[in-house]
């Protein structure tokens, strides 16, 4: 099983994943997933403490697929927070807003 | 934890005594309700003053005869989002006419400090490292009423009608 | 409409800059977000799936023009140029960043608005009937009540952390348009024998997990107890409420569990203590309330205008528009006009800043400046002369808020859904587009006739399902979304509760299980049943046989 980390950044509200380097970015391409059950509590601490410290809110672990080349979490409600509505594909992150 | 009341941090007069923990020779004491109903003969025969500490499952009609024997009734918050005792307060301000001391305990926190004292109490058992400054920002916010209770602030409704 | 005073805007003003305080205090760390929740829930914001969003109160739906323009101001400049009109009579924002809330909040200050109490454990924005003040069958006014009750309620020291929400609404008519008996106080403002203004009390009704139906505790309630009355209610619920189980703790569960007549005569023993007391209304405050909502300057009219008679014979778009969007308004010569939110296939409610400053020019100039929000998710213009409907429908049109389905299967009431919402089980918008699309005609539309169609994304109900006459949910099976099909609810005064019908369908499968119950619905009716009567009289099976197949 796949997983990233997936918080909304305190300041904005902007979905952010714990991806390279420990940083939290915005998409979830720039997040390579872990395999490692370990690994994942781990990231998921650093979740907690970045919590903590004011930069975000709500770390949480979901798992992710491989989706024809791209990562996609495999639950909906996280697909959604990844993409942005699906009534207005005009809108979040699939188009870049 | 700091005790604040009339602005100011206060020095702790009353011993807590748990349960059935045994009750110091002297000096003013703070008993939970059960403690109260079973030993109130004693209690007041020590001639000390005494409180009563109320947990948010006990509405203060259950001492409401009780009154002129206390000097303290603390209120039990488990948690701030718990908020059975804003009641509790008013009930015994303005329903029970206690004049000691409504003091808050527990899950106290300065966002919640403004409603307390407007609720009736008069006292806050509260962990910050800066009370009285806490104090002052939580009665800085809102100067403006609608609700008349028993903490006499003049209501918008009142002061248009001056 | 209510206009601040001194006070009332020292109010808001002290309450945005307490909570630019408080944002701080969250930026900082000096409050952590278990502590920071409450306080911005208190204040309208939420954190949803993409962002923060922010409720703004609408108080019983009434709005001005500058407040419309001034909330299309904050679509466009702080949020992604786009509103959304809630079942509650607010309009909630998708897109807001927490640093921009204490600059949001006081640009809400401005013009009167706010956030406070628009969510969290307290008393919400008080809802009342969208025609308050105009229908032409209202018995009384309740704004005056709906404005009392708003001050009452706004920061209410005792009742600002009780075991759950709590929504009070509002109605001064016979006809129920403010679903008074799903809230957890309804008030039914009506006359007794001798003529004397009182309320009729329902309390404990509710929709989400465990759908009530009110139970009216009092027949007579004289207006001037209103504020006391209802402070009695809430400090027994205060106090007795369940707080031990989220899903058990709105007062609907007290009285259910307790029984009504148990409840209302801890309700009684309360009132009788505090009736005399400070919240006994004066009447003359009452009356200073009651002059905001003097009638404005009506002109006498003649009943028919007789260009809108021609019009009407000319243009067969605003034929339709008219039969379908009009109500009776009390004064002759003019119309209340309902302005759905909900075009066939969008997402219904949504609406841009351009629709918002469209149509606040369109309220300046055809309705003395003020509008009112619907709990449909649609807008109403109350006071429109005859012989403007026309021009008015022109630039409606222009606008894209033409469409004609008041009260038909297209002007479907529907939450946020899975598209937006954190506690959503499914999406509930892409359903409500592909309905209304299947209908789209609308002729079909109106030969199919009145129906409400609600429906959520999850068991919360925020799109009221229960009380749809067609309502639909959707629950997340294994991943995948499923939606539940429920039949007979009603919102009016014959409020009832619809029932599952049967095992839930998937996306496509709904829309087409609700084109076969219209089906039915149509095959079956008597001349003139609506649906709802026609669903009343024949019970569940002849819906059940056809779409589950009938029982061996
Ligand atoms: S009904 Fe559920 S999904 Fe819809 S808005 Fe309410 S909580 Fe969200």
């Amino acid at each position: 099983m796949q997983q990233v980390v997936i918080a909304n950044r305190l300041t904005d509200g902007v979905v952010v994943f714990l991806g390279r380097n420990r940083c939290w970015v915005e998409s979830l391409d720039d997040c390579p997933p872990t395999e490692q059950t370990d690994e994942a509590s781990a990231l998921l601490a650093l979740g907690v403490k970045a919590e903590e410290e004011q930069e975000i809110v709500g770390p949480d672990l979901i798992e992710v697929a491989s989706h024809q080349g791209t990562l996609v979490p495999v639950k909906m409600r996280e697909a959604m927070r990844a993409r942005g509505p699906s009534t207005r594909t005009d809108l979040g992150k699939q188009a870049g807003n | 934890m700091p005790l604040l009341k009339n602005e100011a941090i206060i020095k702790e007069l009353y011993t807590r005594v748990e349960g059935e923990d045994t009750l110091p020779d002297r000096g003013a004491v703070l008993v939970d309700l059960a403690r109260w109903q079973a030993d109130r003969s004693a209690l007041i025969a020590r001639g000390s003053e005494i409180g009563v500490r109320l947990t948010s499952a006990e509405a203060p009609e259950a001492i409401a005869d009780d009154l002129s024997q206390l000097s303290l009734v603390a209120l039990e918050f488990p948690a701030f989002t718990d908020g059975r005792a804003y009641s509790y307060a008013r009930l015994l301000r303005e329903r029970y006419g206690f004049q000691g001391e409504v003091r808050a305990v527990g899950d106290v926190l300065l966002e919640q400090l403004h409603f307390m004292h407007r609720s009736g109490f008069d006292c806050f058992e509260f962990s910050s490292d800066q009370p009285e400054e806490d104090w002052i920002i939580a009665q800085a916010d809102m100067k403006v009423w609608y609700q008349p209770t028993g903490d006499k602030r003049p209501t918008a409704t009142q002061l248009r009608r001056r | 409409m209510y206009e601040y005073d001194e006070f009332d805007a020292d109010f808001v003003n002290q309450r945005a800059l307490q909570f630019g305080r408080q944002v701080e205090s969250r930026l900082s760390g000096k409050l952590s977000e278990d502590q920071f929740r409450p306080i911005r829930l208190m204040n309208g914001l939420y954190l949803q799936l993409h962002a923060y969003m922010l409720r703004v109160n609408v108080p019983y739906g009434c709005l001005n023009s500058a407040q419309m323009r001034k909330l299309a101001h904050i679509a466009r400049v702080y949020d992604k140029d786009y509103g959304h009109l809630t079942t509650r009579q607010n309009m909630q924002f998708n897109w807001i960043k927490l640093s921009d809330m204490p600059e949001i909040l006081l640009e809400l200050a401005s013009v009167e608005m706010h956030g406070i109490q628009s969510s969290g454990n307290c008393i919400r924005n008080i809802t009342a009937d969208e025609y308050a003040g105009v229908a032409a069958e209202e018995i009384e006014d309740p704004r005056v009540y709906c404005e009392l009750l708003r001050q009452w309620s706004s920061l209410h020291p005792e009742f600002s952390f009780l075991p759950r929400k709590f929504k009070i609404a509002v109605t001064g008519s016979e006809k129920d348009r403010a679903v008074v008996k799903a809230h957890d106080i309804g008030l039914r403002l009506h006359r007794n024998e001798n003529g004397e203004e009182g309320f009729e009390v329902f309390v404990g009704g509710g929709l989400g997990r465990t759908p009530f139906i009110g139970k009216s505790i009092r027949a007579f309630l004289p207006t001037e107890h209103v504020l006391s009355y209802c402070e009695a209610i809430l400090r027994v619920y205060n106090q007795l409420g369940r707080r031990d189980n989220k899903y058990k703790a709105r007062i609907k569960i007290l009285v259910h569990e307790m029984g009504s007549e148990a409840f209302s005569e801890l309700v009684e023993k309360e009132w009788a203590e505090i009736k005399q007391g400070a919240l006994a209304l004066p009447q003359a405050e009452i009356e200073r309330v009651r002059e905001f909502f003097a009638p404005p300057a009506y002109e006498a009219l003649p009943e028919e205008d007789p260009d809108f008679e021609a019009q009407r014979k000319a243009e067969p778009g605003f034929a339709l528009w008219a039969r379908q969007q009009l109500a009776a308004h009390k004064r002759a010569g003019y119309a209340i006009v309902n302005v759905s939110c909900s075009p066939v296939g969008k997402p219904p409610g949504d609406i841009s800043s351009a629709q918002m400053e469209g149509f606040a020019d369109l309220a300046d100039t055809y309705n003395f400046g003020e509008m009112r929000v619907t709990h449909n998710q649609n807008l109403v213009l109350t006071d429109v002369r005859k012989r403007d409907l026309f021009d008015l429908w022109k630039k409606l049109v222009a606008l894209g808020l033409a469409t004609a389905n008041h009260g038909l299967i297209g002007d479907t009431i529907c939450c946020p859904g899975l598209d937006y919402c954190a506690l959503a089980t499914a999406r509930s918008i892409p359903l409500a587009e592909k309905i209304s699309e299947r209908f789209a005609d609308p002729e079909r539309q109106a030969e199919i006739g009145e129906i409400y169609l609600n429906m959520s994304g999850c068991i919360n109900a925020c799109g009221h399902h229960h009380v749809g006459n067609i309502g639909i949910v959707g629950v997340d099976k294994k991943n995948t979304e499923l939606y539940q099909l429920m039949l007979g609810g009603s919102a009016e005064e014959d409020a009832s509760l619809g029932k599952i019908l049967g095992p839930g369908f998937d996306e496509d499968g709904i829309v087409d299980a609700v084109e076969t119950v219209i089906n039915i619905y149509i095959d079956m009716r008597e001349p003139n049943e609506k649906f709802i009567e026609t669903y009343r009289r024949l019970g569940p099976e002849p819906f059940k046989d056809r779409l589950y197949g009938a029982p061996a």
